[in-house]
């Protein structure tokens, strides 16, 4: 695809759209699962209580793979629309 | 002549440099070791880590000197993503992480953790939101973007203002840690300690800016990643749990909660405090219950997170990319670094912490008669600093949880010396220490005088100057900020820790808002942006001196360390109202943030600029 108008505005379109996903994604792991922590401490993961789990490990490592992931998808769309660096 | 000359080979050779400098370091290391076991004092081999290692460093420095202006701000642009992830997490951990973070969980339990959850998830909005359009923007310094977006001096002129706000703060304490250590390795006063530490930054980035600063940081960050490995590998393998005791320290946290209810931890209250020092009370892995305290957490956690991506020495680091693509990988790359430290932390506190409770363990001394516990050689080490303190307030003869006093710093410091490893292990814990809070130091620094001399003087003073009045500008305003740094650190104002936070919250409170709606808002004008900066800085401000110093009760338990929610949300609410009320950027600038928006194509601000 060439680098119409066009094709720029899909690619705007399609990168604001992972960007939601990812921040929805971020709004999860940062908030959402550490405001019931005292509650999810009452299960256990691999012996831990998972309240505490997900604050010293799990959400950390849910961001460092969302990141790779992120890296690959933001980088097929770019390609895709023809914007990518050469 | 040097090697640094030849750039071509240099970035191809990076991964065996850093390979024979690793080798080279962990020789030394084993040097150290057998040197110990031959009978040399435990003095001589601190102060051999702690100049060895600054040594290294300042010969990188020097090796990278420059007088040209993009490798003086930007590292030339041809930093390779994992490189500069490395050179990120180094910058990114401060000497508070280092010394400071195991020891608050420790000492704090399931609360503190907001901060490991904050400093690293931060890297999400960095990543999605920030660093490849700052990139694609090709600016120099945070201001510059600011300046260039919004256009108008005085929109760059209040950028500058809170970088330098949020990052003074943050370097003052900085500093005070690179005190500290270098006092207590090379026996030398803390107020001398403080300057030789000065000395040591400033070697590694007066000569070469950006340039010398990422390579350093490169070699700072793998001092740094193994001083705090390996004592915690070590020690987990000597109790039991293997050489990766991050996934199998769950047994550790339920005999923990175990060990509270037969010590009463929570129960037993000091009767008075320490200065500068606390009891264990708080329990270890249960998180308190109700709605207020989710919201503390999260409120605390918001504020590490957008205040790490408006941080201006992070988000500097993500120009030196070559380009766009590899600007976003070297986002993930930091975060993976900094992940290694940060997942260690909690598990190195619950390894110490079981030490010293859990009465099958010879190492234990709760529960202990005081007698024996004061003759042991590590207490009588650290309490003759001041770094813990035993106080019989019943009179029993016996150490309870609520006589055991000690500072946050010392579960990192002393973890060596409990669990009974050689004395090379704590040498190499302080040239870490001193690593961490050096790489930290010099980001800031540079990010400071960049920004002074670059949008204050160049831009707005003198546009005329050429590029060797540039760097001498600059390179004076480093000395200048780092004696200003010194001066304010060498009066011990306030705890490391303090400092470091309100740094996130200033931080968030000026710039998030407006870096963000940069890129993301193409309605967002000028005025917006002067009101954002503006009001977000003044009101962040006003709330902390009003909790902190003024008396006032915190609005919804915001308190001082949390005072970036009140600031950020001011700075919102006063863009987007101004923002609407003013009329919409002209064409040219609407162009340029579509233009940002894209990968391809040539930067906004030239390579020279």
């Amino acid at each position: 695809m060439i680098d119409s108008t066009e094709s720029r505005l899909i690619h705007w379109h399609r990168t604001r759209n992972l960007m939601f996903v990812h921040i929805g994604i971020w709004l999860v792991f940062s908030f959402v699962v550490h405001a019931f922590a005292p509650g999810l401490n009452k299960f256990s993961f691999m012996d831990f209580p998972l309240g505490y789990y997900m604050a010293a490990q799990g959400s950390l490592v849910v961001f460092v793979v969302q990141l790779f992931v992120f890296v690959k998808q933001q980088e097929k769309i770019d390609r895709d629309c023809g914007v990518a660096e050469d | 002549m040097s090697l640094f000359r030849m750039t071509g080979n240099f970035v191809e050779n990076l991964p065996k440099i850093y390979g024979l400098y690793t080798g080279g370091f962990l020789i030394f290391v084993g040097l150290m070791a057998i040197l110990e076991q031959m009978g040399l004092a435990a003095d001589t081999i601190g102060i051999l880590f702690v100049a060895f290692t600054i040594v290294i460093y300042a010969a990188i420095g020097w090796l990278s000197r420059t007088m040209q202006v993009d490798a003086y701000y930007v590292a030339g642009r041809q930093v390779p993503p994992v490189f500069n992830g490395m050179a990120t997490a180094a910058d990114w951990m401060s000497g508070a992480s280092f010394v400071a973070m195991a020891g608050g969980v420790y000492l704090n339990g399931h609360p503190y953790l907001a901060f490991v959850v904050g400093w690293t998830g931060g890297y999400v909005l960095v990543a999605v939101l920030m660093a490849p359009y700052l990139r694609k923007f090709g600016c120099y310094t945070v201001p510059d973007f600011i300046g260039t977006r919004y256009g108008g001096n005085l929109a760059r002129f209040l950028a500058v203002v809170v970088l330098v706000v949020a990052s003074f703060t943050y370097v003052t304490a900085q500093i005070n840690a690179t005190g500290t250590i270098a006092s207590r390795a090379l026996l030398i006063p803390f107020e001398v300690g403080v300057w030789f530490g000065l000395l040591g930054i400033l070697l590694c980035s007066m000569l070469g800016g950006m340039r010398a600063v990422t390579w350093t940081q490169v070699a700072q960050y793998i001092v740094l990643i193994i001083a705090y490995l390996v004592p915690v590998i070590w020690m987990s393998n000597k109790q039991g749990f293997g050489v990766i005791p991050h996934l199998v320290y769950g047994d550790a946290v339920a005999r923990i909660t175990e060990l509270e209810q037969l010590h009463q931890v929570g129960v037993l209250k000091p009767p008075e405090a320490v200065a500068g020092m606390s009891a264990l009370v708080n329990k270890h892995s249960t998180a308190a219950e109700g709605a207020m305290a989710a919201w503390k957490f999260i409120a605390l956690t918001a504020c590490m997170m957008l205040g790490t991506a408006s941080l201006p020495h992070i988000l500097m680091r993500y120009f030196t990319t070559p380009s766009v693509r590899d600007a976003r990988k070297s986002v993930a790359w930091s975060l993976l670094f900094i992940f290694l430290l940060y997942f260690t932390a909690p598990a190195l506190a619950t390894f110490t912490k079981l030490q010293v409770l859990d009465p099958n363990l010879a190492t234990s001394i709760i529960g202990k008669a005081i007698a024996d516990v004061s003759a042991l050689e590590w207490i009588q080490k650290w309490s003759s600093v001041g770094f813990l303190a035993i106080k019989d307030f019943n009179s029993d003869g016996i150490l309870q949880i609520n006589e055991f006093f000690m500072r946050e710093d010392i579960v990192v410091l002393a973890t060596p010396e409990i669990a009974g490893l050689p004395y090379v292990i704590s040498g190499l814990v302080a040239a870490g220490g001193m690593a961490a809070a050096m790489s930290t130091a010099d980001g800031l620094l540079l990010a400071i005088a960049n920004a002074l001399s670059h949008d204050l003087y160049y831009k707005m003073i003198d546009p005329k100057a050429d590029t060797r009045r540039r760097l001498i500008v600059a390179r004076v305003l480093l000395i200048v900020i780092g004696a200003a740094g010194a001066a304010v650190a060498s009066m011990k104002l306030t705890g490391i820790l303090g400092a470091v936070a309100w740094a996130f919250d200033f931080a968030m409170s000026g710039l998030f808002f407006p870096l963000v709606l940069g890129v993301w808002w193409k309605r967002a004008n000028r005025a917006g942006a002067i009101a954002g900066m503006g009001v977000g800085l003044l009101v962040g401000t006003w709330y902390l001196y009003m909790v902190y110093a003024g008396g006032m009760t915190p609005w919804l338990g915001i308190d001082h360390l949390r005072f970036g929610i009140v600031g950020a949300a001011a700075s919102l609410i006063a863009m987007v109202a101004v923002t609407l009320m003013t009329p919409a950027p002209d064409a040219e600038t609407q162009a340029m943030v579509d233009e940002i928006r894209v990968p391809r194509g040539n930067t906004i601000l030239g390579a020279s600029h």
